[in-house]
């Protein structure tokens, strides 16, 4: 970590940490920072940064909630808890393992994962773009929306756990399954269920949907449509876009868009 | 029973309602090492308590008394105090007491009498009893019939160290930074109501079996009654304490296979047992059947410990975090994947076990880890 | 003598929308309408009038409307019109006053205020649409605990269990005997058992032969006339229950009377036609509680264990003893069958002044047998006034393994409750033997209505639970903090074994 030409003092309610500030880039160590101090800082360095690079992140959460500004931020160890929760534009790259919550009702902005996420990962999510390389939990991608323009995507390099795409309205979610082992299922159960919008693809085989949902082979507007997210999710992790797309996709969309209209007596 | 229940419950509540976060760390090989791993890591979770309890479990505390039973008991008046030594003279062999040396300085809140013991049943008032059920009952004795005394630590060579407090200043309250133990388990609280009542901390423990708990229990009401027929008394009204008798019912009494009672715990779902091998199907059918009123429902995430293993189990749909890594010979269990990040980078290996399967650290064994994969 | 007995009920008609079709004198089975050719005027007669509103539902234009007899006796809290007709007909008569269904005072009921919880913030509730919720129950005895064993690094089970029911849902159809019902609500209550999951019960009139194919999904019962009770019988049912007593008569046995008693029943129950079936008030050979022990044994011997067996008796004062009893006598099954419970005949009097609300008595029975650390050696069902899903997840929490519905069953199909199953005259076709009128039940729409019903109550259990944050039927069964009680006295209270609410 360098030592730059300028050093920046703190405001006096973050008595740790230190902050340097080099050709645009501000530097932050959050050794032993407690989490609104560092989001604070986050948010007082924005404008007009291009670009944070903060180390030594040890679960503090809430990194990049409430980002007004279009901001470059690398983390480099492990984010805590809702890590881009509300955010709305800006984008993170974790350089580690992230933890539960990433992109929660994420507006805009991109967050990239060179890691595993853990669960809900994308809830409610409206906007914007994650890329996990690996693996992600439980509940991952539930409620996404989308409306008109707004329309987020979740990417998954390796397999997710029960509960993907639960009560999906919108967006795309892709499941790629990198880390299985040849011949593997992907493992997740009631995948998609209550879902009435948005699609699923995923690379292998899904063993358990839910009852809302229906597995289709991909059509060509299919292809158009995952051909250029696959090669952005790529470019970040030095995948091969071919390759991977050579792959057996299927897709994941809901039955009806009221799956629960006979549900109540009339 | 009525002293301890008041204590830990003075407004009558079905039970005590509490989120936390865990943090387990055990060496494979049974080396034993310090507190500051482990309360550097609880601490790290601060956000998930509220100052409102804090504790640890160290597993290999005290190797110079290996056989004898170490008691740590929290008074709450001097009467009590009385009647518990006489009751300990009376069926025990008491080969050292002292009052439990501790660190006044530290930010707790209006710590109790805490005293030590080491003892040892005596064999003419145990009467062919199996000593852990002797022990058993007599802790269940001193917490109902003294009037204001707490057994919270009653195992071999492990000892409990808890109170209302900051994990770290509990860890500061009870020099933590003198001892050693080949496992840690740590909790930080976050209560919903204000007891300021010390034994409602976490980790739980009775005999050899320590407990942390985060999520709450909708089963409560029943998990406690069936274990009512038991025969053990529920005076901390906590989902903690039902889940220590449980372990000490099913893995003590009954001998099951600890991989068995996380099936109890968390079973699979009906539609997994039917899709299940005869022999397979069978089993999981009659455990539910059996045991279906020991089903934790709910969300959970458990850290129990007893000697020799450190087991880590989420509720069947997985609705409470845990993260699992494993570097050298150490395992580590934990709410969040940064605490052990912290204490420990470059992991050989770090996941998220799933819902209903137990993590399952067992001395001695070299290549650690042991998952259930029926 | 001349009768001083006034009309309880008044016939309405709108003579503009009546259209003489006739549909009314047809339908109605008590002559309560007739046509006059000579003034083209259909006219009733009010004195046979039992408010069962089949006319009401039939007739075309909507015409008919039965009200109430507006001619009152002076209000009397006291002597109430009820009291005053029952003593002008005994008077007459010289005869124990009938009945039919269950007791209708008001007095009894504590499911309504009994209150369930719902999860708020420190523990999330469960959508039962999209997650799973398992209502699957089995009855019968359980193990205290199980033997393992270990082979070839498997895990394998020792303890061989007592044989289960294994019910999809907690709800079964109650005992309800041919002959006080009529074939074609038997044929459609083993159907939709069949088709759901779930158990009916053949009551104790016996099982027609052409019902042995749904056996696997039928209890039969053993009552103290041992009506049908043959090898065969034993052989095809799931299960096999001994009837001590039920709730709408305890004490005393069961009543068909002679005009139910056709040619099919007659063949079924074994007994000559239009002989009045009476069933003793005690099982003959069970005079103590080691005969009950005899019995139950003699029941598993001539089934080769292969069959749980259950024990019904009505709620009464000492259930809880009575109940820990049978259980120590062998009883698989315990089913308490509360004052609420129906019939087909009864004495009146006795129908409302004789048991005890099942929820006070199932919570005691509970309490009791886990105190005396037994309750894992029976499941316990209960009846007796089981009106909606609300009070099946209330019986649930208060200990119960499942619960029968009787009455629930029979309105599904058609019954307005009226109170007159014993005249054999039922025009729903439902409390009848008569074929002609029998035909009046459809059994295919009977049972598409009854697994409708299962299935209403059974997502209707799933969302309650959810809202709870449950998801197994087994973290619901006995778990009494999920309950508060409104209106109750500290008593009540303590007996349900439930808090007040707000505390």
């Amino acid at each position: 970590m360098d030592k730059g030409l300028s050093h920046k003092e703190l405001e006096p309610s973050n008595p740790l940490g230190s902050v340097v500030i080099n050709n645009g880039v501000v530097t932050i160590d959050a050794a032993d920072m407690y989490y609104r101090d560092l989001n604070f800082l986050l948010k007082s360095h924005s404008n007009p940064t291009k670009r944070i690079d903060i180390y030594n992140v040890n679960g503090q959460r809430y990194i990049g909630t409430g980002l007004k500004n279009n901001v470059e931020i690398h983390i480099y160890g492990t984010p805590g808890n809702d890590l881009a929760a509300f955010m709305d534009g800006s984008t993170i790259y974790v350089h580690g393992n992230a933890q539960d919550g990433v992109g929660n009702t994420m507006n805009s902005g991109k967050v990239v994962v060179y890691g595993r996420a853990g669960d809900i990962a994308g809830y409610a999510m409206r906007g914007g773009k994650i890329f996990i390389r690996d693996d992600a939990g439980y509940r991952v991608g539930i409620h996404m929306k989308e409306y008109g323009n707004q329309k987020p995507t979740l990417v998954i390099g390796g397999t997710a756990r029960d509960f993907l795409g639960e009560y999906m309205a919108g967006g795309i979610l892709v499941v790629l399954g990198l880390t299985l082992k040849d011949g593997e299922d992907h493992k997740a159960k009631f995948v998609g269920t209550g879902m009435h919008g948005g699609t699923i693809y995923v690379r292998g085989q899904v063993s358990h949907i839910g009852k809302e949902v229906k597995i289709m082979e991909l059509e060509k507007n299919d292809m158009s449509l995952l051909r250029p997210i696959i090669e952005e999710f790529c470019s970040y992790f030095n995948f091969d876009a071919n390759e991977i797309l050579t792959g057996e996709f299927k897709k994941l969309v809901p039955f009806s868009k009221r799956p629960y209209g006979k549900l109540y007596a009339q | 029973m009525k002293a301890t229940t008041a204590l830990n419950n003075p407004y009558g509540e079905d039970k005590v309602i509490e989120a936390c976060g865990l943090f387990g760390m055990m060496d494979l090989t049974g080396r034993r090492f310090g507190s500051k791993y482990p309360i550097k890591a609880i601490s790290n979770m601060h956000e998930r308590g509220n100052g409102l309890g804090g504790g640890y479990a160290i597993y290999g505390l005290y190797p110079e008394h290996e056989d004898d039973y170490a008691f740590h008991i929290m008074y709450l008046n001097s009467e009590a105090k009385e009647k518990t030594d006489r009751l300990l003279a009376q069926n025990f062999h008491v080969l050292e007491a002292e009052e439990m040396p501790v660190n006044p300085k530290a930010n707790v809140w209006k710590p109790p009498l805490i005293w030590r013991y080491f003892v040892q049943p005596k064999k003419r008032a145990a009467k062919n009893q199996p000593h852990d059920e002797y022990v058993l009952k007599n802790v269940m004795r001193i917490n109902t019939e003294t009037g204001g005394a707490f057994v919270f630590s009653s195992g071999k060579n492990m000892g409990v160290f808890k109170g209302v407090g900051f994990p770290e200043d509990i860890a500061e309250y009870f020099c933590l930074n003198e001892y050693e133990g080949y496992m840690w388990i740590c909790h930080g609280r976050f209560p919903t109501n204000t007891p300021g009542w010390w034994g409602g901390a976490h980790p739980f423990n009775i005999l050899d079996w320590t407990v942390a708990h985060n999520g709450e229990l909708s089963s409560y009401g029943i998990n406690r009654r069936y274990l009512e027929m038991y025969g053990y008394d529920c005076t901390m009204q906590t989902d903690t304490e039902v889940m220590a008798y449980a372990l000490d019912l099913l893995v003590r009494k009954q001998k099951l296979p600890i991989e068995i009672v996380a099936r109890i715990f968390a079973p699979p779902l009906w539609i997994e047992i039917d899709a299940m091998e005869p022999e397979e199907k069978n089993l999981h059918t009659a455990l539910r059947q059996c045991y279906g009123s020991l089903l934790m429902n709910g969300p959970f995430t458990i850290i129990a410990a007893h000697a020799g293993e450190m087991i880590g189990l989420t509720d069947r749909l997985k609705l409470r975090p845990l993260t699992a890594g494993i570097k050298g010979d150490m395992l580590y269990l934990s709410s969040e994947e940064s605490a052990i990040q912290l204490v420990a980078s470059n992991l050989d290996k770090v996941w998220s076990p799933r819902g209903g399967e137990p993590v399952i650290g067992r001395l001695k064994t070299v290549k650690p880890l042991e998952i259930l994969a029926i | 003598m001349k009768s001083y007995i006034e009309p309880e009920f008044i016939i309405e008609r709108d003579n503009e929308k009546c259209i003489r079709c006739k549909v009314c004198v047809n339908q109605c089975t008590y002559d309560a309408h007739y046509y006059d050719p000579e003034d083209d005027v259909v006219r009733g007669r009010d004195e046979n009038c039992v408010n069962c509103h089949r006319c009401v539902v039939f007739c075309p234009t909507g015409a008919i409307t039965i009200k109430r007899n507006p001619t009152q006796y002076t209000e009397n809290w006291n002597w109430t019109r009820e009291a005053i007709m029952a003593v002008k007909k005994q008077a007459e008569t010289g005869g124990i006053i009938l009945t039919g269904m269950g007791c209708d005072k008001p007095y009894y009921t504590y499911w309504d205020r009994i209150l369930l919880n719902a999860s708020q913030v420190t523990n999330p509730s469960i959508d039962p649409l999209r997650e799973p919720m398992e209502l699957r129950t089995y009855l019968g005895a359980k193990p205290d605990k199980l033997e393992l064993d270990m082979e070839n690094g498997d895990v394998v089970l020792k303890t061989k269990l007592a044989p289960q029911l294994c019910a999809e849902t907690p709800i079964l159809f109650t005992a309800l005997s041919y002959g006080a019902i009529s074939f074609n609500v038997h044929l459609a209550l083993a159907r939709a058992a069949t088709e759901f999951g779930t158990f009916m019960n053949t009551g104790e009139g016996g099982l027609d032969k052409r019902l042995y194919k749904y056996g696997d999904h039928i209890i039969v019962q053993v009552a103290s006339g041992r009506f049908g009770v043959s090898p065969d019988y034993l052989d095809v049912g799931a299960a096999l229950e001994i009837k001590i007593g039920q709730g709408a008569k305890p004490g005393i046995g069961g009543h068909l009377p002679g005009e139910k008693v056709t040619e099919d029943i007659s063949r079924t129950r074994m007994i000559p036609t239009g002989t009045d079936a009476l069933s003793p008030a005690p099982q003959h050979d069970i005079y103590s509680i080691e005969d009950l022990r005899q019995l139950i044994y003699a029941l598993k011997e001539a089934t080769d264990y292969t069959k749980p067996v259950s024990v019904k008796i009505a709620a009464v004062h000492n259930s809880a003893a009575i109940a820990s009893g049978m259980v120590r006598a062998g009883a698989d099954i315990i089913v308490l069958d509360g004052v609420r419970g129906a019939t087909g005949a009864a004495p009146r009097v006795i129908r409302d002044n004789v048991g005890i609300p099942i929820e006070l008595a199932l919570a005691s029975v509970d309490q009791r047998l886990r105190d005396e650390g037994i309750r894992n050696k029976a499941s316990i069902i209960i009846s007796g006034g089981i009106r909606s899903s609300a009070d099946v997840v209330k019986a649930i929490a208060l200990g119960a393994d499942a619960v029968y519905i009787g009455t629930a069953a029979l309105v599904a199909i058609g019954c307005t409750v009226c109170q007159k199953c014993h005249t054999g005259k039922c025009p729903w076709g439902i409390a009848t033997s008569d074929p002609w009128i029998s035909k009046r039940v459809n059994p295919d729409i009977a049972t598409r209505r009854l697994v409708n019903l299962l299935q209403a109550w059974s997502l209707e259990i799933k969302e309650i639970m959810g809202g709870m944050g449950i998801n197994a039927i087994e973290s619901l069964r006995g778990n009494r903090l999920q309950l508060r009680g409104v209106g109750l006295t500290d008593t009540e209270l303590k007996i349900l074994g439930i808090k007040m609410a707000g505390e």
